[in-house]
């Protein structure tokens, strides 16, 4: 069923890291089975920060999950060869990626069991009724190209004409997925710092950075720890995406400085200096944005020189800077800032709790493995191919 | 390509399951939502407050106290967890575009109460994705409190800071349960719903009701001679926010 049974056979290396994967992701329901019982007050949030870690990291993955169409479109739509062998790679993490997206937003629900509702009563005026049913459509799409494709490459066989039109309609999709959670926030009145027009292209920036990056380090990974190799070619192109990606989010965040500070308007600076100096006293979040823009700029210089670029070692240190300056961007501050100042100009601090870091953990683990699951499976049913 | 039996029944049962269940959505979907007695399109409320007066009346939380124990409001002492459906604001925080360099004594850095503004164009009910919060007819911005999936968009998407949740069980920090109203569980969102069980009954919003120096004034917009009309016409009146476009229903004399 599914090819899952190629995930049950590994060597003791691959046992270690799902053992461990697994006692992250029992932590984790500990510490949720505690938020169940207690209520949210479990977390660092507040009346005034009343979304932190959990929809930061949703909306981090959205990214994540929406990035798989930088592999996808080269390869179906401008038949670009050399990614043919990580294209499957690219869109089981988005299969990841997008599980993670709906257990953040689960883990932040007060009533969780009455999730449903949202089906029950469907609200068409709400983003987050259309992001439930663009990240749930997408979820879907890429279970099934994964699967038709992955199968078609165990028979030997072409995979099947009728995937085509899917594949193709997974490319609006990803874009889509990223566009409706940029709409969750910058529809809202009274919060100037989400109240841009430039949020969904920023997000589609740092997203084709961020997921690309983390795409190349996971390549690079299964050429150390693996017998399989993506190849130079795949991984240098991936290279190419994250650069043009990352230079064109670093861009839109100086376009955002600038509206903000030049126009001057005290609602649109203040979340800016709060984030960057600290407002009231307040700088908790200073530290991680400066060195969120540390990370962009050396990563972007780097990235911008092609003698680095080329070396993967160098390339492969880049590719984490860029992962974590983003993953700080718009995994921390961008939700956080959003809050802080209050509509009532409240400066509140925020730091997550422990249980909400050990519930975030879990999800990342979880993960994890399902990418560890899904890119052991494909490799095995490549090495049966190539065996036989 | 040929049919087998067994396929046809099994595409047949799962169409008539998708038929059905898409039925008993769009029913679901329909069902009304619950009307006062006095709602049609001759209602709007709203209130009419006079922060001078407010304030002649010294360290007064009468209206503050009569709200939250006809709503079985808990007292919640860490500021990070509070509910609070009507409470007190410094004035330049409830009203940050006024912000002046030389503002008046009357009204620099005292507090003025504030409250859900029941907005005309509520930004809350656009963003509630299970229609757990509502607009009525007579224009009270409404909570169902068992609907509530706790995801707090509504919290986010207030401008005015106006909707409280249950970060944890809110009953034992209740002085005393009032029967008469329902208490709420953990994991929901609520504000003030301007006694919409009060005015069912012909009655008054309490914070109104408690309130000695008459500082509250509550009335029907769309009457020409209420009280509030009354005095809308003859003093001038501010909303928080105006320029948002939410058109709030709560006026505040200056």
């Amino acid at each position: 069923m599914f090819m899952f049974e190629k995930a049950v056979v590994g060597g003791r290396r691959y046992w270690v890291w799902v053992l461990c994967l697994l006692t992250v992701m029992g932590a984790a329901l500990l510490a949720y089975l505690r938020q169940l019982n207690v209520g949210l007050a479990i977390t660092g949030l507040s009346r005034d920060v009343s979304w932190g870690l959990y929809i930061a990291q949703f909306t981090f993955m959205v990214g994540v999950a929406a990035s798989a169409v930088m592999v996808v479109l080269p390869y179906y739509l401008h038949d670009f060869k050399a990614f043919g062998r990580i294209t499957i790679l690219g869109e089981f993490l988005a299969i990841a990626a997008v599980t993670m997206c709906m257990l953040f937003i689960f883990v932040d629900m007060g009533q969780p069991m009455r999730v449903l509702n949202v089906m029950l009563y469907p609200t068409p005026s709400s983003m987050m009724f259309w992001d439930m049913m663009s990240l749930g459509g997408y979820l879907m799409l890429n279970a099934v190209i994964a699967l038709v494709t992955l199968s078609a490459e165990r028979k030997r066989m072409a995979p099947p004409r009728w995937i085509r039109p899917v594949i193709v309609l997974s490319i609006p999709w990803a874009v889509s997925i990223h566009t409706v959670t940029a709409f969750l926030y910058n529809g809202l009145p009274g919060r100037s710092f989400w109240l841009t027009a430039i949020l969904a292209p920023r997000f589609l920036a740092s997203a084709f950075a961020a997921g690309p990056a983390l795409l190349i380090l996971l390549c690079l990974v299964m050429r150390r720890l693996t017998r399989f190799d993506a190849g130079r070619a795949p991984v240098q192109k991936l290279a190419v995406i994250v650069t043009y990606a990352m230079l064109l989010n670093v861009f839109f965040i100086l376009l955002e400085l600038f509206t903000a500070l030049y126009s001057g308007i005290p609602e649109h600076v203040e979340h800016f200096e709060y984030l960057f100096l600290g407002l009231h006293g307040q700088a908790s979040l200073a530290p991680w944005m400066w060195t969120s823009s540390v990370l962009a700029v050396v990563s972007l210089v780097l990235l911008l020189v092609p003698s680095m670029r080329r070396r993967e070692p160098v390339l492969a240190a880049t590719c984490a800077m860029v992962f974590a300056s983003l993953w700080i961007d718009k995994g921390l501050g961008l939700i956080v800032g959003g809050f802080v100042p209050s509509p009532v100009g409240a400066v509140t601090r925020y730091v997550p709790s422990l249980p909400e870091v050990l519930i975030v953990l879990g999800i990342w683990a979880l993960g994890f493995l399902m990418v560890t699951v899904f890119y052991k499976i494909t490799l095995s049913v490549r090495e049966e191919v190539a065996a036989s | 390509m040929s049919i087998s039996r067994r396929s046809f029944l099994g595409a047949a049962g799962l169409s008539a399951l998708a038929l059905a269940g898409k039925a008993a959505l769009n029913a679901r979907a329909q069902e009304p939502k619950p009307e006062p007695a006095s709602a049609d399109s001759g209602t709007r409320w709203a209130l009419v407050i006079d922060p001078r007066k407010c304030l002649e009346a010294g360290d007064c939380t009468k209206c503050l106290d009569a709200c939250h124990r006809a709503h079985n409001v808990p007292a919640i002492n860490d500021r990070a967890h509070e509910v609070k459906w009507i409470w007190k604001e410094r004035f330049e925080d409830a009203f940050p575009s006024l912000q002046t360099d030389y503002p008046p004594d009357a009204l620099h850095d005292k507090p003025v109460m504030v409250l859900c503004n029941h907005c005309d164009n509520p930004p809350c009910v656009r963003v509630c994705p299970t229609q757990a919060t509502w607009k009525r007819h007579d224009g009270i911005v409404m909570m169902d409190w068992h609907r509530c999936i706790g995801c707090r968009y509504c919290v986010a998407a207030c401008p005015y800071g106006s909707r409280s949740f249950n970060w944890s069980d809110p009953r034992p920090s209740i002085a005393r349960v009032n029967p008469e109203f329902p208490t709420r569980t953990k994991g929901v969102v609520e504000k003030c719903t301007l006694c919409e069980e009060r005015l069912a009954k012909g009655e008054r919003p309490a914070c109104v009701e408690a309130c000695p120096a008459k500082a509250l004034v509550f009335g029907n917009l769309v009457d020409p001679d209420s009280e509030v009309r009354l005095l809308l016409r003859s003093r001038f009146t501010i909303r928080r926010k105006a320029e948002l476009g939410t058109r709030p229903a709560i006026y505040y004399i200056v």
